[in-house]
């Protein structure tokens, strides 16, 4: 099997004044995030001057510069020269985090409707959360907000129309072709399917952030009366296990 | 002991802020800072502090707070009236208070948000780098939080140093108009013709869905070509996102570090801190720039924050507090040295 996948040609899109985003390509998918994953390192080994900060998301980068010290057009073409070759590279074993939530009702105020628009009852909608092999794509939006690849197809739906000025943390939503689990609360436009106790940032941690891109997660029905116990446990954290890396990547690694 | 200042009564939404949290947008942290990085700089040249020390951001109304040691030198850049113990005494130019006596913030008059800053700086821990709050997660600041009744902010310095008072004249900084310039894109192909004509022809206006993460618009929906959903990308400072309903939401200091609604252009860096200052209700308008504009923009901003110091005047009301040292002071100067 190869382990060299091409992508299309980057992109490079205006982001204001003192930005630039390098798209790969679109969508969700394991081989395009991997991707730019790599580029993200190769940014930074590269040391190209003017960089401020990066920040690497499922099919692109946003590359935030200072614009006293460079401009658009030289950082572009140093961005797009990284971008170009980019090879597949071996996965390393991955963490799985089983995660409880107490879906539906005050929990998750949105899971009857998601389920209405899919045409599925609500323990369809919670079965199919549960069983699927969810993989962290990126973290953003707020700190420690995971933003999860492997929503079922048959859930995909549009965000809300208006976005919700205010979300409780630990809130296990669903956008678009996206899950996600919300560390803060926040002001969201996702459905809101239930909570987890399970915390994925906090600053008395070190390092404060519990999940990395490249993580799995496995999602787990708890009862409220169980949600409220874990809550209730000074720092909870949530079971974990290593999984191998997916097959066909392993035999990358091994070439 | 250690110089302290007690608030005595916070204002409605005061928060410390410095220039942010850079390097952690990657987890999700949001870069916060001042909102008018402008006025947050020339709190600071009043006291003889860096532009990027850190210092409160009051919303509408300010802060009282009252000096324990000391004695501390605070400036107020704001459009605002001040009190020391009942006395009234102007803004834009710096104070020196003893032990005990109360500086009294009032309502701003024009304006969002005013900032005060105490030479030297506030003594608190950085968190991932920076001092400024972010009050969603929680944050930077004393605790994660706005400003309380009741807080003893602790000072890097326990007196202030012996010299004389400056002041500013804001008339000296650069106007605000209502027109906001931007520059289009990220995804300005996710939009019509007419919807990006509507952005850049017509009127909007400042709801009352604003704070320091974003500021909701009011005005012609704004039309997509292909939905309202993409795959979520980074979000720069000022960035333009239209969600569903077509209405603009402008990103501001603490906003996401991502988000999944496309965003039609983004607003140049001078002109987000403009629209941070405007009041609900507020009309502006955009208008498209090119990236060599946007550099000119920015290139004159840096040249007006970095000129401040020279822009200072030494300000004789001090005497008020202590005519002595006025005596060995050089009070036809002018201009006062700044940060070096």
């Amino acid at each position: 099997m190869s382990v060299t996948t091409a992508f299309p040609a980057p992109v490079l899109r205006t982001a204001g004044d003192s930005a630039l985003i390098v798209e790969l390509g679109d969508g969700i998918a394991q081989d395009l995030n991997a991707a730019v994953h790599r580029l993200d390192r190769r940014i930074a080994e590269a040391g190209v001057s003017g960089i401020v900060e990066t920040v690497p998301t499922y099919r692109s980068i946003l590359v935030q510069f200072d614009p006293a010290v460079t401009t658009a057009e030289p950082l572009g073409r140093s961005l797009l020269e990284l971008a170009a070759g980019l090879t597949q590279e071996a996965a390393e074993p991955q963490l799985r985090w089983i995660v409880p939530v107490c879906f539906g009702g005050g929990h998750g105020e949105d899971l009857d409707e998601v389920a209405r628009r899919s045409g599925l009852g609500t323990e369809e909608v919670v079965r199919l959360h549960c069983s699927a092999d969810y993989r962290v794509y990126m973290l953003g939006f707020s700190p420690g907000f995971a933003y999860l690849g492997g929503l079922p197809e048959v859930l995909h739906q549009p965000r809300r129309e208006n976005p919700r000025m205010v979300t409780p943390a630990g809130s296990v939503m669903q956008g678009g072709a996206q899950a996600a689990i919300s560390p803060i609360a926040m002001p969201s436009g996702w459905h809101l399917l239930g909570r987890t106790p399970a915390r994925t940032f906090d600053l008395r941690r070190e390092p404060p952030f519990l999940l990395a891109p490249g993580d799995r997660i496995r999602f787990t029905a708890v009862t409220a009366a169980e949600f409220d116990r874990l809550d209730g446990l000074n720092g909870y954290l949530p079971d974990c296990e290593t999984v191998a890396a997916p097959a066909t990547l392993m035999q990358g690694a091994a070439a | 002991m250690t110089t302290h200042l007690h608030v005595a009564s916070a204002g409605p939404s005061s928060t410390i802020q410095d220039r942010g949290r850079v390097g952690y947008q990657r987890y999700g942290v949001s870069v916060a800072g001042a909102a008018d990085p402008l006025l947050h700089a020339a709190a600071n040249a009043l006291v003889g502090n860096r532009p990027d020390e850190g210092a409160v951001e009051f919303t509408l109304a300010g802060d009282s707070i009252v000096v324990e040691g000391g004695p501390v030198r605070i400036a107020v850049a704001a459009d605002v009236g001040l009190t020391v113990d009942g006395d009234a005494v102007p803004a834009w130019t710096s104070l020196r208070l003893t032990d005990g006596q109360t500086l009294r913030i009032g309502a701003l008059r024009s304006g969002m948000r005013g900032y005060w800053a105490v030479e030297g700086g506030f003594a608190l821990q950085p968190v991932l780098g920076s001092v400024a709050t972010h009050i969603r997660s929680r944050m930077g600041g004393l605790d994660g939080t706005a400003l309380k009744t009741g807080d003893r902010l602790p000072l890097q310095l326990d007196q202030a140093a012996d010299q004389g008072e400056r002041r500013l004249d804001p008339s000296l900084l650069p106007a605000r108009g209502e027109r906001l310039r931007v520059m289009l894109g990220p995804q300005q192909d996710y939009f019509t013709q007419a919807g990006i004509e509507a952005f850049l022809e017509e009127d909007y206006t400042v709801s009352h869905e604003a704070d320091r993460m974003g500021c909701r618009l009011d005005g012609p929906a704004i039309e997509h070509a292909r939905g309202f959903n993409i795959t979520s990308d980074g979000i720069p400072l000022g960035a333009v996102q239209v969600p569903g309903t077509g209405r603009p939401i402008v990103l501001l200091a603490d906003r996401q570090t991502t988000g999944g609604y496309p965003k039609i252009a983004c607003v140049v860096g001078p002109d987000v801190a403009a629209l941070a200052q405007m009041r609900p209700g507020e009309r502006l308008r955009f208008t498209a720039v090119d990236a060599a504009e946007a550099g000119r923009i920015q290139a004159r901003h840096r040249e007006t924050i970095g000129g401040l110091p020279a822009l200072l005047q030494s300000a004789g009301g001090f005497a008020l507090y202590d005519s002595g040292r006025l005596l060995g002071f050089n009070l036809i100067g002018g201009a006062v040295t700044g940060w070096d």
